[in-house]
Protein backbone atom coordinates (compact mmCIF):
# COMPACT_ATOMS: atom_id res chain seq x y z
CA UNK A 1 0.00 0.00 0.00
CA UNK A 2 1.47 3.30 -1.13
CA UNK A 3 0.72 5.74 1.68
CA UNK A 4 1.87 9.21 0.73
CA UNK A 5 1.14 10.68 4.18
CA UNK A 6 3.36 8.08 5.74
CA UNK A 7 6.05 8.68 3.14
CA UNK A 8 6.03 12.42 3.81
CA UNK A 9 6.84 11.71 7.45
CA UNK A 10 10.15 10.22 6.28
CA UNK A 11 11.18 13.56 4.78
CA UNK A 12 12.20 16.11 7.44
CA UNK A 13 11.85 19.03 5.04
CA UNK A 14 8.05 18.76 5.23
CA UNK A 15 8.21 19.22 8.98
CA UNK A 16 10.71 22.08 8.74
CA UNK A 17 8.88 23.90 5.94
CA UNK A 18 5.26 22.80 6.16
CA UNK A 19 3.90 25.40 3.70
CA UNK A 20 6.21 24.52 0.84
CA UNK A 21 4.69 22.99 -2.29
CA UNK A 22 7.58 21.42 -4.19
CA UNK A 23 7.14 20.58 -7.85
CA UNK A 24 10.80 20.65 -8.87
CA UNK A 25 12.01 17.15 -8.16
CA UNK A 26 13.28 16.80 -11.72
CA UNK A 27 15.90 19.38 -10.68
CA UNK A 28 16.63 17.70 -7.38
CA UNK A 29 14.65 15.59 -4.95
CA UNK A 30 14.11 15.84 -1.22
CA UNK A 31 15.95 13.36 1.02
CA UNK A 32 14.41 10.91 3.47
CA UNK A 33 15.80 10.71 7.01
CA UNK A 34 17.47 7.34 6.34
CA UNK A 35 19.66 8.90 3.62
CA UNK A 36 20.53 11.86 5.82
CA UNK A 37 21.35 9.47 8.66
CA UNK A 38 23.63 7.41 6.45
CA UNK A 39 25.63 10.48 5.45
CA UNK A 40 25.64 11.73 9.02
CA UNK A 41 26.70 8.39 10.40
CA UNK A 42 29.81 8.48 8.26
CA UNK A 43 30.74 11.85 9.76
CA UNK A 44 29.79 11.17 13.36
CA UNK A 45 30.47 7.47 13.92
CA UNK A 46 32.36 5.76 11.16
CA UNK A 47 34.76 8.24 9.59
CA UNK A 48 37.46 6.37 7.73
CA UNK A 49 38.94 6.10 4.29
CA UNK A 50 38.03 3.01 2.30
CA UNK A 51 40.29 0.14 1.36
CA UNK A 52 43.25 1.70 3.17
CA UNK A 53 42.99 1.26 6.92
CA UNK A 54 43.73 -1.79 9.03
CA UNK A 55 41.08 -0.96 11.56
CA UNK A 56 37.40 -1.60 12.20
CA UNK A 57 35.89 1.65 10.92
CA UNK A 58 37.69 1.32 7.62
CA UNK A 59 36.46 -2.27 7.24
CA UNK A 60 32.89 -1.25 8.04
CA UNK A 61 32.86 1.69 5.66
CA UNK A 62 34.66 -0.25 2.91
CA UNK A 63 32.11 -3.03 3.10
CA UNK A 64 29.21 -0.58 2.94
CA UNK A 65 30.84 1.18 0.00
CA UNK A 66 31.37 -2.07 -1.92
CA UNK A 67 27.91 -3.34 -1.04
CA UNK A 68 26.43 -0.24 -2.66
CA UNK A 69 27.41 -1.63 -6.07
CA UNK A 70 25.27 -4.68 -5.29
CA UNK A 71 22.33 -2.58 -4.13
CA UNK A 72 22.51 -0.34 -7.22
CA UNK A 73 22.76 -3.51 -9.33
CA UNK A 74 19.59 -4.82 -7.75
CA UNK A 75 17.79 -1.57 -8.57
CA UNK A 76 18.98 -1.76 -12.19
CA UNK A 77 18.53 -5.53 -12.52
CA UNK A 78 22.22 -5.76 -13.37
CA UNK A 79 23.88 -9.14 -12.81
CA UNK A 80 27.47 -7.95 -12.35
CA UNK A 81 28.26 -5.28 -9.70
CA UNK A 82 31.62 -4.62 -11.41
CA UNK A 83 29.61 -2.87 -14.12
CA UNK A 84 28.70 -0.10 -11.65
CA UNK A 85 31.12 2.85 -11.64
CA UNK A 86 30.64 5.66 -9.12
CA UNK A 87 30.90 9.11 -10.69
CA UNK A 88 30.10 12.66 -9.63
CA UNK A 89 26.66 12.43 -11.28
CA UNK A 90 24.88 11.94 -14.61
CA UNK A 91 26.92 14.64 -16.34
CA UNK A 92 30.19 13.07 -15.21
CA UNK A 93 28.94 9.64 -16.33
CA UNK A 94 28.10 10.98 -19.75
CA UNK A 95 31.45 12.69 -20.06
CA UNK A 96 33.20 9.46 -19.13
CA UNK A 97 31.30 7.68 -21.91
CA UNK A 98 31.96 10.38 -24.49
CA UNK A 99 35.62 11.08 -23.71
CA UNK A 100 36.67 7.84 -22.04
CA UNK A 101 35.15 5.50 -24.59
CA UNK A 102 34.06 7.19 -27.81
CA UNK A 103 37.03 9.50 -28.23
CA UNK A 104 39.10 6.38 -28.88
CA UNK A 105 36.45 4.55 -30.90
CA UNK A 106 35.18 7.08 -33.42
CA UNK A 107 36.80 8.25 -36.62
CA UNK A 108 36.11 10.50 -39.57
CA UNK A 109 32.85 9.61 -41.31
CA UNK A 110 31.30 7.98 -38.24
CA UNK A 111 28.00 9.39 -37.02
CA UNK A 112 26.78 10.15 -33.50
CA UNK A 113 22.97 10.14 -33.36
CA UNK A 114 21.21 12.48 -30.93
CA UNK A 115 17.75 14.08 -30.73
CA UNK A 116 16.78 17.72 -30.46
CA UNK A 117 15.14 17.24 -27.08
CA UNK A 118 18.42 16.90 -25.24
CA UNK A 119 19.80 18.21 -22.01
CA UNK A 120 22.99 20.23 -22.56
CA UNK A 121 25.06 17.54 -20.87
CA UNK A 122 24.02 15.09 -23.58
CA UNK A 123 24.97 17.41 -26.43
CA UNK A 124 28.02 19.41 -25.45
CA UNK A 125 30.43 16.49 -24.80
CA UNK A 126 29.45 15.06 -28.19
CA UNK A 127 30.22 18.36 -29.94
CA UNK A 128 33.72 18.11 -28.50
CA UNK A 129 34.14 14.43 -29.35
CA UNK A 130 32.91 15.06 -32.89
CA UNK A 131 35.40 17.89 -33.31
CA UNK A 132 38.31 15.80 -32.07
CA UNK A 133 37.48 12.58 -33.95
CA UNK A 134 36.01 14.24 -37.06
CA UNK A 135 32.89 12.14 -36.53
CA UNK A 136 29.62 13.88 -37.40
CA UNK A 137 26.50 14.56 -35.32
CA UNK A 138 23.06 13.90 -36.79
CA UNK A 139 19.72 14.46 -35.09
CA UNK A 140 16.85 11.99 -35.26
CA UNK A 141 13.76 13.99 -36.29
CA UNK A 142 11.08 13.72 -33.58
CA UNK A 143 7.32 13.72 -33.98
CA UNK A 144 5.55 17.08 -33.86
CA UNK A 145 4.67 16.63 -30.21
CA UNK A 146 8.29 15.85 -29.30
CA UNK A 147 7.83 12.08 -29.01
CA UNK A 148 10.30 9.61 -30.46
CA UNK A 149 9.70 8.38 -33.99
CA UNK A 150 11.07 4.90 -34.51
CA UNK A 151 10.77 5.06 -38.30
CA UNK A 152 12.85 8.22 -38.43
CA UNK A 153 15.38 6.47 -36.24
CA UNK A 154 15.53 3.44 -38.52
CA UNK A 155 15.99 5.73 -41.49
CA UNK A 156 18.95 7.42 -39.75
CA UNK A 157 20.50 4.04 -39.02
CA UNK A 158 20.16 3.07 -42.69
CA UNK A 159 21.34 6.39 -44.04
CA UNK A 160 24.37 7.10 -41.86
CA UNK A 161 27.34 5.17 -40.59
CA UNK A 162 26.04 5.37 -37.03
CA UNK A 163 28.51 4.27 -34.33
CA UNK A 164 26.97 5.96 -31.28
CA UNK A 165 23.40 6.71 -30.25
CA UNK A 166 22.93 8.91 -27.20
CA UNK A 167 19.47 9.66 -25.85
CA UNK A 168 17.64 10.41 -22.65
CA UNK A 169 15.69 7.44 -21.31
CA UNK A 170 13.13 10.01 -20.13
CA UNK A 171 13.17 13.56 -21.52
CA UNK A 172 13.70 16.17 -18.80
CA UNK A 173 11.56 18.71 -20.64
CA UNK A 174 8.56 16.68 -21.79
CA UNK A 175 8.62 13.53 -19.67
CA UNK A 176 8.39 11.11 -22.61
CA UNK A 177 9.88 7.65 -22.20
CA UNK A 178 12.05 6.66 -25.14
CA UNK A 179 11.80 3.02 -26.29
CA UNK A 180 15.38 2.24 -25.27
CA UNK A 181 15.03 -1.53 -25.69
CA UNK A 182 13.99 -1.23 -29.31
CA UNK A 183 16.53 1.56 -29.88
CA UNK A 184 19.31 -0.70 -28.57
CA UNK A 185 18.25 -3.73 -30.61
CA UNK A 186 18.19 -1.72 -33.83
CA UNK A 187 21.51 -0.02 -33.06
CA UNK A 188 23.20 -3.31 -32.24
CA UNK A 189 22.10 -4.78 -35.59
CA UNK A 190 24.19 -2.03 -37.18
CA UNK A 191 27.08 -2.42 -34.76
CA UNK A 192 26.34 0.89 -33.01
CA UNK A 193 26.36 1.41 -29.24
CA UNK A 194 23.69 3.16 -27.17
CA UNK A 195 24.22 5.54 -24.27
CA UNK A 196 21.06 6.33 -22.30
CA UNK A 197 20.88 9.29 -19.95
CA UNK A 198 18.99 7.82 -17.02
CA UNK A 199 18.83 10.97 -14.89
CA UNK A 200 15.02 11.31 -15.15
CA UNK A 201 14.33 7.59 -15.54
CA UNK A 202 16.05 5.77 -12.68
CA UNK A 203 14.26 7.79 -9.95
CA UNK A 204 10.83 7.15 -11.46
CA UNK A 205 10.53 3.91 -13.40
CA UNK A 206 11.72 0.35 -13.23
CA UNK A 207 14.98 0.16 -15.16
CA UNK A 208 16.22 -3.25 -16.26
CA UNK A 209 19.58 -2.83 -17.95
CA UNK A 210 19.84 -6.51 -18.90
CA UNK A 211 16.46 -6.51 -20.59
CA UNK A 212 17.13 -3.18 -22.30
CA UNK A 213 20.55 -4.45 -23.38
CA UNK A 214 21.72 -0.85 -23.10
CA UNK A 215 25.46 -0.29 -23.41
CA UNK A 216 25.86 2.73 -21.13
CA UNK A 217 23.44 4.30 -18.64
CA UNK A 218 24.31 7.19 -16.33
CA UNK A 219 22.34 8.88 -13.56
CA UNK A 220 22.61 11.07 -10.47
CA UNK A 221 21.81 10.15 -6.89
CA UNK A 222 20.41 13.55 -5.95
CA UNK A 223 17.37 13.20 -8.20
CA UNK A 224 16.47 9.86 -6.60
CA UNK A 225 16.49 10.81 -2.89
CA UNK A 226 20.27 10.52 -2.55
CA UNK A 227 23.03 13.04 -1.86
CA UNK A 228 24.46 15.53 -4.36
CA UNK A 229 27.79 15.02 -6.07
CA UNK A 230 27.43 11.29 -6.55
CA UNK A 231 26.12 9.27 -9.46
CA UNK A 232 26.57 6.09 -11.38
CA UNK A 233 27.69 4.91 -14.76
CA UNK A 234 26.42 1.47 -15.64
CA UNK A 235 28.34 0.05 -18.59
CA UNK A 236 28.86 -3.40 -20.05
CA UNK A 237 32.09 -4.84 -18.73
CA UNK A 238 33.70 -5.39 -22.10
CA UNK A 239 33.14 -1.70 -22.86
CA UNK A 240 34.55 -0.61 -19.51
CA UNK A 241 37.64 -2.63 -20.35
CA UNK A 242 38.08 -0.44 -23.43
CA UNK A 243 37.36 2.80 -21.56
CA UNK A 244 40.20 5.13 -20.58
CA UNK A 245 39.91 6.57 -17.08
CA UNK A 246 39.56 10.37 -17.17
CA UNK A 247 41.47 10.75 -13.94
CA UNK A 248 44.50 8.92 -12.72
CA UNK A 249 45.94 8.77 -9.25
CA UNK A 250 45.73 7.02 -5.93
CA UNK A 251 43.25 4.21 -5.71
CA UNK A 252 43.22 3.66 -9.47
CA UNK A 253 46.63 2.01 -9.84
CA UNK A 254 47.86 -1.28 -8.51
CA UNK A 255 51.58 -0.80 -9.26
CA UNK A 256 53.70 1.81 -10.96
CA UNK A 257 57.34 2.77 -11.24
CA UNK A 258 59.22 5.98 -12.04
CA UNK A 259 59.57 5.04 -15.72
CA UNK A 260 55.83 5.41 -16.22
CA UNK A 261 54.90 1.77 -16.25
CA UNK A 262 51.49 1.56 -14.63
CA UNK A 263 49.29 -1.39 -13.94
CA UNK A 264 45.77 -0.08 -13.45
CA UNK A 265 43.53 -1.59 -10.84
CA UNK A 266 40.66 -3.75 -11.93
CA UNK A 267 37.29 -2.54 -13.13
CA UNK A 268 35.42 -0.57 -11.81
CA UNK A 269 37.78 0.98 -9.22
CA UNK A 270 40.22 2.15 -11.89
CA UNK A 271 37.64 4.82 -12.76
CA UNK A 272 37.46 6.08 -9.18
CA UNK A 273 40.90 7.63 -8.63
CA UNK A 274 41.46 9.49 -5.38
CA UNK A 275 39.41 9.21 -2.22
CA UNK A 276 35.86 8.99 -3.53
CA UNK A 277 32.69 10.62 -2.27
CA UNK A 278 32.26 7.92 0.38
CA UNK A 279 29.34 9.46 2.27
CA UNK A 280 27.64 10.07 -1.07
CA UNK A 281 27.90 6.41 -1.94
CA UNK A 282 26.57 5.39 1.49
CA UNK A 283 23.65 7.80 1.05
CA UNK A 284 23.00 6.43 -2.44
CA UNK A 285 22.79 2.94 -0.99
CA UNK A 286 20.03 3.99 1.43
CA UNK A 287 18.22 5.86 -1.33
CA UNK A 288 18.18 2.75 -3.54
CA UNK A 289 16.93 0.64 -0.65
CA UNK A 290 14.21 3.16 0.16
CA UNK A 291 13.03 3.20 -3.47
CA UNK A 292 13.04 -0.61 -3.71
CA UNK A 293 11.12 -0.91 -0.43
CA UNK A 294 8.40 1.27 -1.90
CA UNK A 295 8.62 -0.54 -5.24
CA UNK A 296 9.42 1.21 -8.51
CA UNK A 297 6.11 0.16 -10.06
CA UNK A 298 4.21 1.69 -7.13
CA UNK A 299 6.22 4.90 -7.40
CA UNK A 300 5.51 5.14 -11.09
CA UNK A 301 1.81 4.54 -10.51
CA UNK A 302 1.71 7.29 -7.90
CA UNK A 303 3.69 9.81 -10.02
CA UNK A 304 1.44 9.07 -12.93
CA UNK A 305 -1.73 9.56 -10.92
CA UNK A 306 -0.59 13.03 -9.82
CA UNK A 307 0.59 13.95 -13.33
CA UNK A 308 -2.73 12.89 -14.89
CA UNK A 309 -4.64 14.74 -12.19
CA UNK A 310 -2.60 17.93 -12.68
CA UNK A 311 -2.87 17.78 -16.47
CA UNK A 312 -6.62 17.18 -16.15
CA UNK A 313 -7.02 20.24 -13.95
CA UNK A 314 -4.75 22.55 -15.92
CA UNK A 315 -6.30 21.58 -19.24
CA UNK A 316 -9.64 23.01 -18.09
CA UNK A 317 -8.06 26.48 -18.10
CA UNK A 318 -8.34 28.44 -21.35
CA UNK A 319 -5.21 30.48 -20.65
CA UNK A 320 -2.95 27.46 -20.26
CA UNK A 321 -1.05 25.65 -23.00
CA UNK A 322 0.23 22.20 -22.05
CA UNK A 323 3.09 20.97 -24.23
CA UNK A 324 3.03 17.33 -23.16
CA UNK A 325 -0.57 16.30 -22.51
CA UNK A 326 0.54 12.70 -22.97
CA UNK A 327 3.42 12.99 -20.51
CA UNK A 328 4.52 9.50 -19.50
CA UNK A 329 6.78 10.27 -16.60
CA UNK A 330 6.53 12.83 -13.81
CA UNK A 331 6.76 16.05 -15.86
CA UNK A 332 4.11 18.61 -16.86
CA UNK A 333 5.36 21.38 -19.17
CA UNK A 334 3.09 24.35 -19.76
CA UNK A 335 2.78 28.09 -20.20
CA UNK A 336 0.22 30.72 -19.25
CA UNK A 337 -0.86 32.73 -22.26
CA UNK A 338 0.49 36.26 -22.31
CA UNK A 339 2.81 35.89 -19.32
CA UNK A 340 6.43 34.86 -19.50
CA UNK A 341 7.23 31.63 -17.73
CA UNK A 342 9.68 33.25 -15.36
CA UNK A 343 7.16 35.89 -14.27
CA UNK A 344 4.69 33.11 -13.44
CA UNK A 345 7.48 31.33 -11.56
CA UNK A 346 8.08 34.40 -9.39
CA UNK A 347 4.36 34.59 -8.64
CA UNK A 348 4.19 30.91 -7.70
CA UNK A 349 7.23 31.41 -5.48
CA UNK A 350 5.40 34.19 -3.63
CA UNK A 351 2.72 31.58 -2.82
CA UNK A 352 5.28 29.03 -1.66
CA UNK A 353 5.05 26.90 -4.79
CA UNK A 354 8.36 25.83 -6.31
CA UNK A 355 8.52 25.06 -10.04
CA UNK A 356 11.23 25.37 -12.61
CA UNK A 357 10.89 27.89 -15.42
CA UNK A 358 13.19 28.30 -18.36
CA UNK A 359 14.60 26.03 -20.98
CA UNK A 360 15.71 23.30 -18.56
CA UNK A 361 19.17 23.06 -20.10
CA UNK A 362 17.59 21.91 -23.36
CA UNK A 363 18.51 24.89 -25.50
CA UNK A 364 17.52 23.36 -28.79
CA UNK A 365 14.05 22.11 -27.94
CA UNK A 366 12.31 25.22 -29.31
CA UNK A 367 12.75 23.56 -32.70
CA UNK A 368 10.29 20.97 -31.49
CA UNK A 369 7.69 22.64 -29.31
CA UNK A 370 7.95 26.17 -30.71
CA UNK A 371 8.98 27.82 -27.48
CA UNK A 372 12.23 28.09 -25.59
CA UNK A 373 10.72 28.62 -22.17
CA UNK A 374 8.22 26.60 -20.23
CA UNK A 375 6.98 26.23 -16.70
CA UNK A 376 7.88 22.72 -15.59
CA UNK A 377 6.08 21.08 -12.71
CA UNK A 378 7.75 17.79 -11.86
CA UNK A 379 6.19 15.26 -9.55
CA UNK A 380 7.69 12.70 -7.22
CA UNK A 381 6.67 10.11 -4.71
CA UNK A 382 5.89 12.61 -1.93
CA UNK A 383 3.61 14.94 -3.94
CA UNK A 384 -0.12 14.97 -3.26
CA UNK A 385 -3.32 15.88 -5.06
CA UNK A 386 -3.80 18.69 -2.54
CA UNK A 387 -0.53 20.17 -3.73
CA UNK A 388 -1.66 19.79 -7.33
CA UNK A 389 -4.85 21.66 -6.37
CA UNK A 390 -2.77 24.52 -4.97
CA UNK A 391 -0.76 24.80 -8.16
CA UNK A 392 -3.91 24.63 -10.24
CA UNK A 393 -5.59 27.33 -8.12
CA UNK A 394 -2.59 29.62 -8.46
CA UNK A 395 -2.46 29.18 -12.24
CA UNK A 396 -6.21 29.71 -12.52
CA UNK A 397 -5.94 33.05 -10.70
CA UNK A 398 -2.67 34.34 -12.11
CA UNK A 399 -2.57 37.72 -13.86
CA UNK A 400 0.30 39.76 -15.22
CA UNK A 401 -0.34 42.32 -12.51
CA UNK A 402 -0.05 39.70 -9.77
CA UNK A 403 3.21 38.47 -11.27
CA UNK A 404 4.68 41.95 -11.21
CA UNK A 405 3.41 42.41 -7.68
CA UNK A 406 5.28 39.27 -6.67
CA UNK A 407 8.56 40.63 -7.99
CA UNK A 408 8.57 44.20 -6.72
CA UNK B 1 10.89 59.42 -4.37
CA UNK B 2 9.46 56.24 -2.86
CA UNK B 3 6.49 54.59 -4.58
CA UNK B 4 3.83 52.47 -3.00
CA UNK B 5 3.35 48.98 -4.41
CA UNK B 6 0.29 49.88 -6.47
CA UNK B 7 2.10 52.67 -8.22
CA UNK B 8 5.14 50.45 -8.82
CA UNK B 9 2.93 47.78 -10.31
CA UNK B 10 1.21 50.17 -12.65
CA UNK B 11 4.51 51.76 -13.75
CA UNK B 12 5.97 48.35 -14.62
CA UNK B 13 2.81 47.11 -16.25
CA UNK B 14 2.60 50.26 -18.35
CA UNK B 15 6.23 50.06 -19.50
CA UNK B 16 5.91 46.35 -20.19
CA UNK B 17 2.74 46.65 -22.22
CA UNK B 18 3.67 49.91 -23.94
CA UNK B 19 7.44 50.04 -23.90
CA UNK B 20 9.05 53.34 -24.79
CA UNK B 21 11.78 53.55 -27.44
CA UNK B 22 10.98 50.07 -28.70
CA UNK B 23 11.87 49.10 -32.25
CA UNK B 24 15.29 49.32 -33.87
CA UNK B 25 16.23 51.81 -36.57
CA UNK B 26 18.20 51.21 -39.73
CA UNK B 27 20.83 53.91 -39.30
CA UNK B 28 24.51 53.11 -39.30
CA UNK B 29 25.36 56.01 -37.00
CA UNK B 30 23.78 53.99 -34.18
CA UNK B 31 25.89 51.53 -32.21
CA UNK B 32 24.28 48.20 -31.40
CA UNK B 33 24.71 45.64 -28.64
CA UNK B 34 23.00 42.26 -28.43
CA UNK B 35 22.64 40.99 -24.86
CA UNK B 36 21.17 37.59 -24.07
CA UNK B 37 20.85 35.96 -20.71
CA UNK B 38 22.31 32.48 -20.46
CA UNK B 39 19.82 31.57 -17.75
CA UNK B 40 16.46 32.85 -19.01
CA UNK B 41 14.54 34.09 -21.98
CA UNK B 42 15.80 37.68 -22.06
CA UNK B 43 17.38 38.33 -25.44
CA UNK B 44 17.45 41.96 -26.48
CA UNK B 45 19.23 44.30 -28.83
CA UNK B 46 19.87 47.89 -27.78
CA UNK B 47 20.91 50.71 -30.10
CA UNK B 48 22.29 54.11 -29.18
CA UNK B 49 23.15 57.29 -30.99
CA UNK B 50 25.54 59.66 -29.24
CA UNK B 51 26.45 63.03 -30.67
CA UNK B 52 28.59 65.74 -29.14
CA UNK B 53 28.91 63.76 -25.93
CA UNK B 54 25.16 63.43 -25.51
CA UNK B 55 22.80 60.47 -25.69
CA UNK B 56 20.63 61.52 -28.63
CA UNK B 57 18.62 58.34 -28.91
CA UNK B 58 18.20 54.87 -27.43
CA UNK B 59 16.21 52.07 -29.08
CA UNK B 60 15.66 48.46 -28.12
CA UNK B 61 13.87 45.32 -29.27
CA UNK B 62 13.79 41.61 -28.62
CA UNK B 63 12.12 39.16 -26.28
CA UNK B 64 12.08 39.61 -22.56
CA UNK B 65 10.11 39.26 -19.36
CA UNK B 66 8.29 42.10 -17.62
CA UNK B 67 11.31 43.12 -15.58
CA UNK B 68 13.63 43.14 -18.58
CA UNK B 69 11.35 45.19 -20.81
CA UNK B 70 10.16 47.60 -18.13
CA UNK B 71 13.67 48.34 -16.84
CA UNK B 72 15.06 48.84 -20.34
CA UNK B 73 12.14 51.07 -21.31
CA UNK B 74 12.41 53.21 -18.17
CA UNK B 75 16.18 53.61 -18.41
CA UNK B 76 16.01 54.54 -22.09
CA UNK B 77 13.73 57.44 -21.11
CA UNK B 78 16.01 58.46 -18.26
CA UNK B 79 19.25 58.75 -20.20
CA UNK B 80 17.94 60.21 -23.44
CA UNK B 81 19.18 63.76 -23.87
CA UNK B 82 21.71 63.40 -21.06
CA UNK B 83 25.46 63.92 -21.35
CA UNK B 84 27.72 60.92 -21.18
CA UNK B 85 28.64 61.70 -17.56
CA UNK B 86 25.05 62.29 -16.48
CA UNK B 87 23.85 59.10 -18.14
CA UNK B 88 26.60 56.99 -16.56
CA UNK B 89 25.82 58.59 -13.20
CA UNK B 90 22.15 57.57 -13.50
CA UNK B 91 23.14 54.05 -14.49
CA UNK B 92 25.58 53.75 -11.58
CA UNK B 93 22.96 54.95 -9.14
CA UNK B 94 20.61 52.33 -10.55
CA UNK B 95 23.24 49.60 -10.03
CA UNK B 96 23.80 50.88 -6.48
CA UNK B 97 20.07 50.62 -5.77
CA UNK B 98 20.02 47.04 -7.08
CA UNK B 99 23.10 46.20 -5.00
CA UNK B 100 21.64 47.83 -1.87
CA UNK B 101 24.33 50.49 -1.72
CA UNK B 102 23.82 54.24 -1.26
CA UNK B 103 22.12 55.92 -4.20
CA UNK B 104 20.25 59.09 -5.08
CA UNK B 105 16.57 58.25 -5.68
CA UNK B 106 15.97 61.67 -7.24
CA UNK B 107 18.08 60.69 -10.24
CA UNK B 108 16.15 57.50 -10.90
CA UNK B 109 12.55 58.75 -11.24
CA UNK B 110 10.37 55.84 -12.42
CA UNK B 111 13.29 53.42 -12.01
CA UNK B 112 12.64 53.68 -8.27
CA UNK B 113 9.94 51.10 -8.97
CA UNK B 114 12.78 48.56 -8.84
CA UNK B 115 13.95 49.54 -5.36
CA UNK B 116 13.12 46.10 -3.96
CA UNK B 117 14.41 44.08 -6.91
CA UNK B 118 17.55 43.33 -4.88
CA UNK B 119 15.39 40.93 -2.83
CA UNK B 120 14.71 38.81 -5.91
CA UNK B 121 18.15 37.41 -6.58
CA UNK B 122 17.06 35.40 -9.61
CA UNK B 123 15.51 38.46 -11.27
CA UNK B 124 18.38 40.91 -10.91
CA UNK B 125 19.76 39.84 -14.26
CA UNK B 126 16.37 40.61 -15.87
CA UNK B 127 16.46 44.11 -14.39
CA UNK B 128 20.00 44.90 -15.53
CA UNK B 129 20.47 43.20 -18.90
CA UNK B 130 19.26 46.19 -20.94
CA UNK B 131 20.99 48.68 -18.67
CA UNK B 132 24.34 46.91 -19.02
CA UNK B 133 23.92 47.20 -22.79
CA UNK B 134 23.32 50.96 -22.47
CA UNK B 135 26.39 51.38 -20.28
CA UNK B 136 28.52 49.50 -22.81
CA UNK B 137 27.03 51.50 -25.68
CA UNK B 138 27.92 54.80 -24.02
CA UNK B 139 31.47 53.57 -23.50
CA UNK B 140 31.64 52.33 -27.09
CA UNK B 141 31.65 55.97 -28.22
CA UNK B 142 34.85 56.70 -26.26
CA UNK B 143 37.63 58.01 -28.44
CA UNK B 144 35.32 58.76 -31.38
Amino acid sequence: MFDVDKIRKDFPIFKNDPGLVYFDSAATSFKPQCVIDAVNDFYTRHTANIHRGDYDNSFIVSKDYDDTRKVVSKLLHNDDPDQIVFTAGATASLNLVAYGYFLDHLKEGDVILLTLAEHASNILPWFEVAKKTKARIEYIPLNEDGTFNIDNYKECLDKYNVRAVSLPYVSNVLGYINPIKEICALAHEKGALVNADGAQAVPHIKVDVMDLDVDFLGFSAHKMLGPSGIGVLYAKKKLLEETTPMMNGGGANARFNKDGEVILKEIPVRFEAGTPNIEGVLGLKKACEYLMDLGMDNIRKHDDEIVRYLIGKLSTLDNVKIYNPRSECSIVAFNVEGIFAQDVGSYLNSLGIAVRTGNHCAKVIDNIIGTTETIRASVYLYNTKEEADKLYGAIRDVTLEKCIGAII
Amino acid sequence: MIFDDNLKRSILLDHYQNPHNKGLVDDERYHLIHNASESCIDDIKVQMLMEEGKVKDVRFDGVGCTICFASTSIMSDLIKGKSKEEALDIINNYYNMIEEKDYDPDLLEEANAFDTLSKQANRIKCGTIGIHAMEDLIKSYDGQ
